[in-house]
């Protein structure tokens, strides 16, 4: 805990040196950063290697609880994506983010206290530092997503997180207020048998599904999350998507965990928000041609595929399974770690491909593969690793819910998990789908404009820190046994299954890593076949007879994506404009399609710019005058005064 | 010495701090009241305390030497001595003032608070006080003699706090003087920088920044 | 001891060749089948045997837009297939590599093939290319779901998550989920065409690359890189199609005719494949999502008819 203690502080402090320096600040910050990350990692190994738990008791007479911090299986597994995506990103901002970049060193004070907060987060099991931590997660957010505040876009993306996000945390006073109730003490421990059931358990699930899901950006709540992560440096979207929307998913794990006998509606719920989440996320992403919104929908999705290993996880604690338990938690936690690593490679590359083309949309890239082959590389097993396939660790989480799911067919009289499998199913191929649009607008064909013509690969301090994200994707995926263990011990933190089955001995790891590795040993063969032949080619592209095709002419990112947009017309209500050519001699006519998001755009606008026109009429108690405030406030307390006498 | 005449000396020094114009009595006075107030729980009879000695220790030194420096140190740079015209005349000031007081007496005497104390006029002496900053706040126009309302106001406050000395972990207290100490702290660059602004330190400009 | 671990040796050999050399020979037939009943008389059934060793002398050509990328996808579709083949039963045969939810990986192996090849379609940068690709994760997305329920209900039905157990197991064989079973292998049939490109959902042999899926996707490569596309895709069909036949083959005895069984019923199916392809055309694309939905309820309702 020591060490912990230690990691967390050098984290925070990163940016700090930054700020007295002329030069080099960003290198001082990721050095700080890698330190603190390394004996972070080392302390959340530890523990989850089965090391002792290690919690920390302050001698303060009001906080003089044990438990105030601890370091459990659970907050390990979620402590090592934090750490490890932090050091990632302290890297790559050393030259994606340079002092000649506006903000650089708050951005670098900002990031190191996020982190900290972070860190200190997850370890909270008491109602204060868990507050504490949380609103520090929220506040630095906030900071990082205006670092560029001279653009309209940044600061309606900022504002509209700062209010979502302290509404999540006022249902999370109350949340803690109904713990409190519950349990007669601030420490975030075990609940009585019984209580699940009972109306304020209700009302603590509700409260708690709304804060941490708004957090989380589970669907219909995630209205703050797309234009976020869009409008932040791409290494700040790569730690929010990557490990900040997260902390919701701890929070609803850590809540479950208090929880010895959750309801079976819990559960219920939980896959049903989840199979939202999922489809409708990777349905949403598929509209937008904004690289940087197309990943943060993405992201909905997976907080969806994670909703559903925890719902059937609870599923199997409320009705006594242990086995879905193993293989529904584990599932979920796993995906926690995998999502913050493809996630944030993804995010990194994106933010490589922004930097040297100078914009978002993808239909103003191409053929950036030629140019960037480390980053198109890199882009490419994020993609792979994200739609869920074979041999990368995707597939590895994504393969635990599924065998849940048809492990649960066989326990109830109604098929529950069915929703999981063809969400599940539906989800993987609605992803590669996407995935291949993202990978082939971006990198593939040739190139659309002359920025993607003349683009340059990224510095090598921004290459590393996706080179170690991408690798440990690799490791995970082709040796998943290296993983079950940690995850068998988050997991008897989690379930109620103290003597329940282990993960590896219900799925057969050792089988998948063989075949992983007879598939890369094929395609080795093959590729060995084919190198030979392989010529430097100066011939175009088999053009079926059309003499003239230039680049403008490929398919785009939203014809390719097009066929299923249309299919799904009926959730994504996608809107155009202009289009229509008439008459002989057609004039050039602009064309453009978006899928605007359903909730923000559609929901939450329209209502509070009605709240805010009624709004301007309170207008005349704010005369300016420091006075008259005082005055109200004078006011308020002689009401409530006589109030009380009254 | 009892604590009853060590409050009714902070009221007094209430009606005195009202009809002041001067902006260094002002500072005086509170720093009269602060010491005062350090004293009241010594003078409670509760010296055996640890916790209550160091607080008691650091609420005379804040009150009594941190806070006055810093002010003192404003006015040398904003000079300033005098509050020219208030909102509320001082007249009506006192007025007010005892209405606030008479109130507070009556207040103290329905509203259902913890008994079991022996100071009589303690409750009703915190809302007094507190009255007074408000008065002090919302009637003053110079950002220095507000600053000095709203330490007046933390008095009021701490009075109450008195009430569950026995009881209120030091947390809480150190807490408040934290508090108070930070507020002053950034009045005091507030103030500085309405002056550069508006070369003045004359609130009322402050309304210019309303959209 | 010695006997059986002769006999699993010559099982694991037999699967091995049958799954590297067989698949060219069911283009062939189906091919052949078209013929004759088209009344002509057809190329040899041997003859992508020969393309393929033609074009593996061949030089390839490769246009100057592409990248590595290019060559992933014939790689990966071969790949995936041979690994997808050694999960999946060949008959009542035994099968080399089989452990619990091996089901999931062997879908998603698919899933990748398709992926790779969908990106290096679009590496070629041309719009005939990107057309094909769009059509091909469109279509998937539907053909994904299908093959899913289908495993739900046989994997209720067999209590069993691996292949080998859900196509062959004991319970599939029994009459009580006869019906469930036939549903299920409607859905699959649906399945089966669109994965394979053919006809109603896409026609191999047209010419028009407007109209094309999984045709217009492969365009550019030559050489040996298209030898090993259409390796890969008559892989795809000795893969997906044991899995259509394996719950229909009755269990014998001996291991050779569980051998030969197979051999055949690989042979029955190539030539119902060819006279589907003979007697119907294909769908407008407009009428490809109806009929994979159809796929989808067929596949739903085995899994009901098993709920009550």
């Amino acid at each position: 805990m020591r060490l912990y203690f230690l990691a967390i502080l050098l984290v925070m402090g990163s940016g700090v040196p930054g700020l007295f320096l002329r030069r080099r600040g960003g290198d001082v910050a990721a050095a700080l950063m890698g330190l603190g990350a390394v004996l972070g990692l080392t302390a959340a190994i530890r523990v989850l290697a089965g090391g002792p738990v290690a919690t920390l008791v302050l001698p303060a007479a009001p906080l003089a609880t044990a438990g105030l911090l601890t370091l459990d299986p659970i907050a390990a597994c979620f402590a090592i994506p934090v750490f490890l995506l932090s050091a990632c990103a302290a890297s790559y901002g050393i030259s994606y983010w340079d002092d000649h970049q506006e903000n650089a060193r708050t951005l670098r004070l900002v990031l190191g206290l996020l982190a900290g907060s972070l860190a200190f987060l997850v370890v909270s099991t008491h109602a204060l530092p868990f507050l504490l931590g949380w609103e520090g997660m929220a506040l630095s957010a906030f900071v990082l997503v205006m670092t560029e505040d001279r653009l309209p876009e940044a600061r309606r993306a900022g504002w509209i997180y700062l209010v979502c996000t302290h509404t999540g945390t006022l249902a999370l006073f109350g949340a803690f207020a109904i713990l409190y109730s519950a349990s007669g003490h601030w420490v975030l421990s075990g609940l009585p048998r019984g209580f699940a059931a009972t109306s304020q358990g209700t009302m603590l699930f509700v409260l708690c599904l709304f804060g941490f899901g708004l957090k989380a950006g589970v669907m219909p709540l995630h209205l703050w999350l797309p234009s976020t992560h869009a409008a932040a440096p791409s290494h700040v979207s790569a730690m929010m998507s990557g490990v900040m929307i997260k902390m919701g998913i701890l929070g609803l794990v850590r809540l479950l965990s208090w929880i010895p006998d959750p309801p079976f509606w819990w559960g219920a719920v939980l896959m049903g928000l989840g199979a939202l989440s999922g489809i409708l996320g990777v349905a949403f992403a598929l509209g937008q041609h904004d690289l940087k919104r197309l990943l943060a929908y993405h992201s909905i999705e997976n907080i969806g595929i994670i909703l559903l290993g925890l719902g059937l996880g609870t599923l199997g604690k409320s009705t006594g399974h242990p086995v879905l338990q193993v293989l529904g938690f584990a599932g979920a936690l796993l995906h926690v770690l995998n999502h913050s690593l493809f996630k944030g490679l993804l995010f990194l590359a994106a933010g490589s491909v922004v930097h040297a083309v100078g914009t978002r949309n993808l239909e103003r890239m191409g053929g950036l593969g030629r140019r960037m082959p480390w980053t198109s590389a890199a882009f490419l097993t994020g993609s792979w690793a994200i739609s869920g396939l074979p041999p990368l660790n995707g597939f590895v989480s994504e393969w635990f819910i599924y065998l849940g799911a048809f492990r649960a067919l066989g326990f109830f009289r109604w098929p529950w998990s069915l929703v999981v499998l063809t969400a599940l199913a539906l989800i993987g191929a609605l992803a590669m789908a996407c995935f291949a649009k993202a990978y082939g607008a971006v990198f593939l064909g040739s190139p659309r404009t002359e920025a993607a013509g003349t683009a340059h690969e990224s510095p090598r301090s921004m290459l590393v820190p996706m080179g170690i994200l991408a690798a440990v994707c690799a490791i995970i995926g082709l040796a998943p046994m290296l993983v079950a263990p940690a995850l068998d011990r988050a997991v008897a933190t989690l379930g109620e299954s103290a003597g329940g089955p282990q993960l590896s001995l219900l799925v057969n790891l050792p089988g998948l890593t063989i075949l992983a590795l007879l598939m890369v040993g094929v395609a080795w063969l093959l590729w060995r076949w084919l190198k030979p032949v392989e010529q430097g080619g100066t011939l175009p592209t088999w053009d079926c007879g059309y003499a003239a095709s230039n680049p403008r002419m490929q398919y785009t990112a939203s014809s390719f994506a097009d066929g299923l947009v249309a299919g799904l017309d009926w959730v994504l209500w996608p809107r155009s404009l202009g289009g229509k050519v008439a008459g002989n001699f057609p004039v050039d006519r602009p064309f453009e399609s978006h899928v605007p998001d359903p909730v923000l755009d559609r929901l939450a606008d329209p209502v509070f710019r009605t709240l805010s026109l009624g709004a301007s009429l309170l207008r005349f108690l704010q005369s300016g005058q420091l006075h008259i405030y005082l005055l109200y406030v004078l006011l308020t307390l002689l009401a409530l005064l006589l109030w009380m006498v009254a | 010495m009892s604590p009853d005449f060590l409050i009714a000396l902070i009221l007094l020094s209430n009606f005195t701090l009202v009809a002041t114009s001067r902006v260094n009595k002002a500072i005086q006075i509170a720093v009269i009241q602060g010491v005062l107030l350090g004293l009241i729980p010594l003078a409670m009879g509760l010296g055996r305390h640890p916790h209550i000695l160091f607080m008691v220790a650091a609420a005379i030194t804040v009150k009594g030497w941190l806070i006055p420096f810093l002010l003192r140190r404003a006015i040398k740079e904003v000079q300033i001595h005098r509050e020219v015209d208030p909102y509320i005349g001082y007249t009506v000031s006192l007025m007010l003032c005892a209405l606030g007081t008479g109130l507070s007496l009556i207040l103290a005497h329905v509203l259902p608070l913890k008994g079991g104390t022996q100071v009589i006029l303690l409750v009703p002496a915190a809302l007094a006080t507190l009255f007074t900053g408000f008065l002090m706040l919302v009637s003053r126009r110079k950002a220095l003699t507000q600053v000095v309302g709203y330490l007046i106001l933390e008095n009021g406050i701490y009075l109450f706090g008195l009430l569950l000395v026995e009881d209120m972990p030091m947390l809480v207290e150190t807490g408040i003087l934290l508090d108070l100490f930070v507020g002053v702290f950034v009045m005091g660059i507030v103030i500085n920088h309405i002056r550069t602004a508006f070369d003045s330190t004359d609130t009322r400009h402050l309304a210019e920044l309303k959209d | 001891m010695s006997q059986s671990l002769l006999s699993l040796t010559i099982q694991w050999v037999l699967h091995l060749l049958t799954l590297l050399l067989l698949p060219p020979l069911i283009p062939g037939l189906i091919n052949k089948v078209k013929a004759v009943l088209a009344g002509r008389s057809g190329p040899p059934v041997f003859q992508l045997y020969y393309d393929l060793a033609k074009l593996a002398r061949k030089r390839a050509v490769f246009s100057r837009t592409t990248t590595w990328v290019f060559l992933a996808g014939p790689i990966g579709t071969v790949a995936a297939g041979l690994v997808a083949g050694l999960m999946v039963p060949f008959g009542h045969t035994g099968t080399p590599l089989a452990f619990e939810g091996d089901v999931i990986l062997f879908a998603y192996l698919f899933g990748l093939a398709r992926f790779l090849t969908v990106l290096s379609a679009l590496d070629t940068g041309s719009s005939f290319e990107g057309m094909g690709a769009a059509r091909e994760v469109a279509f998937s997305a539907l053909a994904e779901p299908a093959l899913f329920l289908g495993f739900a209900a046989l994997a209720k039905a067999s209590s069993s998550l691996s292949l080998s157990t859900m196509l062959l197991g004991a319970g599939v064989g029994s009459g009580r989920i006869a019906g469930p079973l036939i549903l299920v292998l409607v859905g699959w049939a649906i399945v089966f065409l669109t994965e394979n490109a053919r006809i109603p959902v896409d026609d191999p042999n047209t010419h028009l690359e407007l109209t094309m899926i999984h045709e217009v996707m492969v365009l550019d490569h030559s050489g040996r890189p298209l030898a090993l596309v259409l390796y890969g895709a008559s892989l795809k069909l000795l893969v997906l199609g044991a899995l259509l036949l394996d719950p229909l083959l009755p269990r014998a005895p001996q291991a050779w005719q569980n051998w030969l069984g197979f051999w055949v019923g690989l042979g029955v199916l190539a030539v119902a494949v060819g006279l589907v392809e003979s007697m119907t055309a294909r769908f407008r694309m407009t009428k490809v999502p109806q009929f994979l939905i159809a796929g989808i309820l067929a596949s739903a309702f085995a899994f009901l008819l098993l709920l009550v």
